[in-house]
This record gives C-alpha cells, structure tokens and sequence, in this order.
C-alpha cells in the first residue's frame, strides 16, 4: 500500500518537474524570439514544414467535418422544421470549437511529430551538442524558428480548416439536402459575431498553437539520445498536446463565453 | 536555390491562402460589414420592463435595422430601465416623437427594440429621449391578467 501511494507521489513529482522545465523552456525560447526574426529565411522554412505540408490534412478533414456536421445536424433540425438554422449551426460549432481543437489535434499528429523526432534525432546524433561547441546556441538556431512558425502557421490553419468546412457544410446542405441557400447564409450571417465567434476561435487557435509548438520542442529538446528515447518523444508530444489542447479548450472556452 | 524558392513560394501562396480564409470568416460568415462605426447618434429610452432584451439587440423600424442598444442600465431613482440606443447616421430623419417597444422575433428568437414612426415634422437629434415607450410584455403576467379578467366575469 505503502509502495502504491510512493509510486504516485513519484509520478506527480514527475508532472510538476515536466510542467515547470517546460514552463522554463519558454521563457528561453521566447527570449530567443525577437533575434529570430533577423534571419526570416529560417522561420520561412519552419512555415513551410509546419504550415504548407499540413493543408491536405487539414483542408480535407475540415472539409469532411463540415459535411457530417451538415449531414448530422439536418435530420435533427428537420423534426422541428428549422432546417434552415443550418447554417448558423455549422458556422458556430466549426469556428468556436471544431476549427480550434481538430486543427490543434491534427497539427499535432501532422506537425508535432515531425518537430519532435527532428529535434529528437539531431539531440541522438550530437548534432545539438556540436553546436553548442560551435558556440551557437540551439535552441535559437534550431528551436525558436521551429516554435514560432507552428505558433504562425496555426492560426491560418484553424481558418482554413473552418472555411473549408464550411464550404462542406453549404455543398452537403444547400446541394445535396436542399436547405434554401438564401436562409442558410442570411441566418448565419445575423448570428455569428465577428468578435465573440470568428475571433474567439483565432485566439484559441493561436493559444494552442503555443501550446502545440512548445511541447513538441520541449519533447524533442529533452528527449533521451536513443532510438526508443526519441520514439518515446514523439508519442509523449501527442498525448501531451492532446490533452494539454482538450483542456485548455475548455479553461478558454469558460473564460470567453462566461458572459454571454 | 530552386528549392528555397519553392519553399518561399508555397509558404507566400499558404499565408495568403491563411488570410482569405480569414476573411471569408469574417465577411462572409458574420455580419461585419453592417457594423457601424462611430457614425450615428444616441437616443435614450426608459422602460418599466426590458424583458430579456440585451446589449446589441437590433434596433428596427418597419423591419428594417436601423441601429443597436448600446447600454442598458437601471436608473434606481426612477426605479425603470435606462436603455441607450445607437441609431445609425444614415436614418436621421426619425420623428421625434416616434414610440419605442420591446418586441420578440419569431417564437424562439430574441428581443429587440421597434421604432413605430410618429406624425411630427421634427426629428430626433443625439442624446434625445424618447418619450412614448412600451415594456416588453412577461408572459406570467399576461396569464395573470387572463386569469383575473376571467374571474371577473364570473362574478
């Protein structure tokens, strides 16, 4: 019993040294930001890798998303003749909530990985600790660049994830289910708020992909230099990103609807 | 070389891509563009009962939106609602002595506030009040009164 509570103990020492060098790693890393934008070259790249190899994903998803939601949402909606809400339903759900958390999900299935495995496999490879004997410093040369364009690229890609599941949305319920296309837009338009909806939904983006980008690098920064350490990084960086995004979602979704 | 360039390229055509899915959201989506600015005037009203009337409700006139509450408040020396309403500057032409009532949209939909036009030549300037005003009615009440209404005639 005694052993039961030990071993608990230990873990939850473990969770708070994790949650504090993760903590600490940020202050280094956003120390690092305002010099990392005196060489955009390598920032560029990092968008690229985190950003452009992630539309396919996440503009198909988005767009599927759209259409189950549509799909979904009109056999409920047309017991009580409202068929025509289904635009403001779609709209709501994919940028408050479905555009944030599934983009951060698949950012980080796409993207954390990559991040993590890289840094993972140059910390295996010395290749960090040639670096440091170079006296360049790699978590500005390797680290920061990779942070900052997953904290770019995220935002953007919550917005496409969100128009592309719109324009789910509008082709399964205004072509194939017949809700009148007039209706679907004028409600959506009268209902949907540019700052406590679209915005919102951008600012959470932008938070998770703080989040996202920050485990990610955090996990491959620290991972141990073997073949099982560095795949170890990888799927900590998932589950962690998971539910660091999960809950997060809700802290700010408490935080910015509380009034309304 | 070629390579970077087709990094820089892909990178340009995602943010712009990024961008106008960002402004299809906030165009398209939302009703952006019928926000109004600083332009316009405001008029207040006050209420025995706003019923659940809240802060950017429409203002409306014969269907039309012409403007948003801009403040609710309780004036606790006259014990009634203080309610501000943002009437946009293009429909300045409002007689001023138009009444003021809190009506519901649809049977689910919210509350908002309609401007019914009066006779006068004059019309409202900024930080007018309007005069003629009817509460928003409370279905309980409603019922009372039936009810009483109903007892009196058995009498």
């Amino acid at each position: 019993m005694k052993r039961v509570f030990q071993d608990i103990w230990y873990s939850v020492q473990d969770f708070l040294q994790t949650f504090g060098s993760s903590q600490l790693f940020l202050v280094r890393i956003l120390a690092g930001v305002p010099a990392a934008f005196l060489r955009p070259g390598l920032i560029i790249k990092q968008i690229h890798g985190s950003g452009v190899l992630s539309l396919a994903i996440i503009g198909i998803s988005g767009f599927f998303v759209g259409m189950v939601l549509s799909l979904q949402a009109y056999n409920s909606l047309a017991r009580f003749g409202a068929t025509e809400s289904l635009g403001v339903l779609a709209a709501l759900a994919l940028t408050r909530e479905l555009g944030p958390v599934v983009t951060a999900l698949l950012f980080a299935g796409r993207a954390g990985t990559a991040l993590a495995s890289e840094i993972g496999l140059m910390r295996a490879t010395d290749q960090l600790s040639g670096m440091e004997m170079m006296a360049v410093d790699p978590v500005r040369r390797v680290v920061v660049p990779r942070f900052i364009g997953g904290v770019i690229a995220m935002p953007l890609l919550a917005a496409i994830f969100s128009a592309m599941g719109l324009f789910g949305a509008w082709l399964e319920g205004v072509m194939l289910l017949g809700v009148d296309e007039g209706a679907f837009w004028q409600q959506m338009r009268s209902q949907v708020d540019v700052y406590d909806d679209v915005l919102a939904g951008i600012l959470k983006s932008f938070v998770f992909g703080i989040a996202a980008s920050l485990l990610a690098v955090f996990e491959g920064y620290n991972s141990i230099p073997t073949a099982e350490g560095v795949s170890r990084a990888t799927t900590r960086t998932v589950v962690l990103t998971a539910l660091a995004v999960l809950v997060l979602n809700f802290m700010l979704t408490a935080a910015l609807i509380g009034e309304v | 070389m070629q390579q970077t360039r087709a990094v820089e390229i892909g990178t340009g055509l995602f943010v712009f891509l990024g961008i106008v899915a960002l402004f299809f959201l906030t165009t398209r989506v939302t009703n952006f563009d019928s926000y109004e600015g600083d332009e316009g005037y405001t008029l207040t009203a006050r209420f025995d009962n706003i019923g659940s009337l809240k802060l950017r409700s429409p203002v409306s006139m014969s269907g039309v939106k012409v403007g948003r509450v801009s403040s609710i408040i309780f004036d606790d020396e006259m014990l009634e609602a203080v309610v501000e309403l943002r009437i946009d500057a293009r429909y300045s032409k409002i007689p001023n002595d138009s009444d003021a009532s809190i009506l519901t949209q649809g049977i689910l939909g919210g509350q908002y506030v309609g401007l019914e036009p009066g006779g006068s030549e004059e019309f409202f300037a900024d930080q007018d009040e309007i005069q003629f005003t009817q509460s928003a009615l409370v279905l309980e009440k409603l019922v009372s009164k039936y009810l009483f209404s109903q007892g009196d005639k058995e009498d």
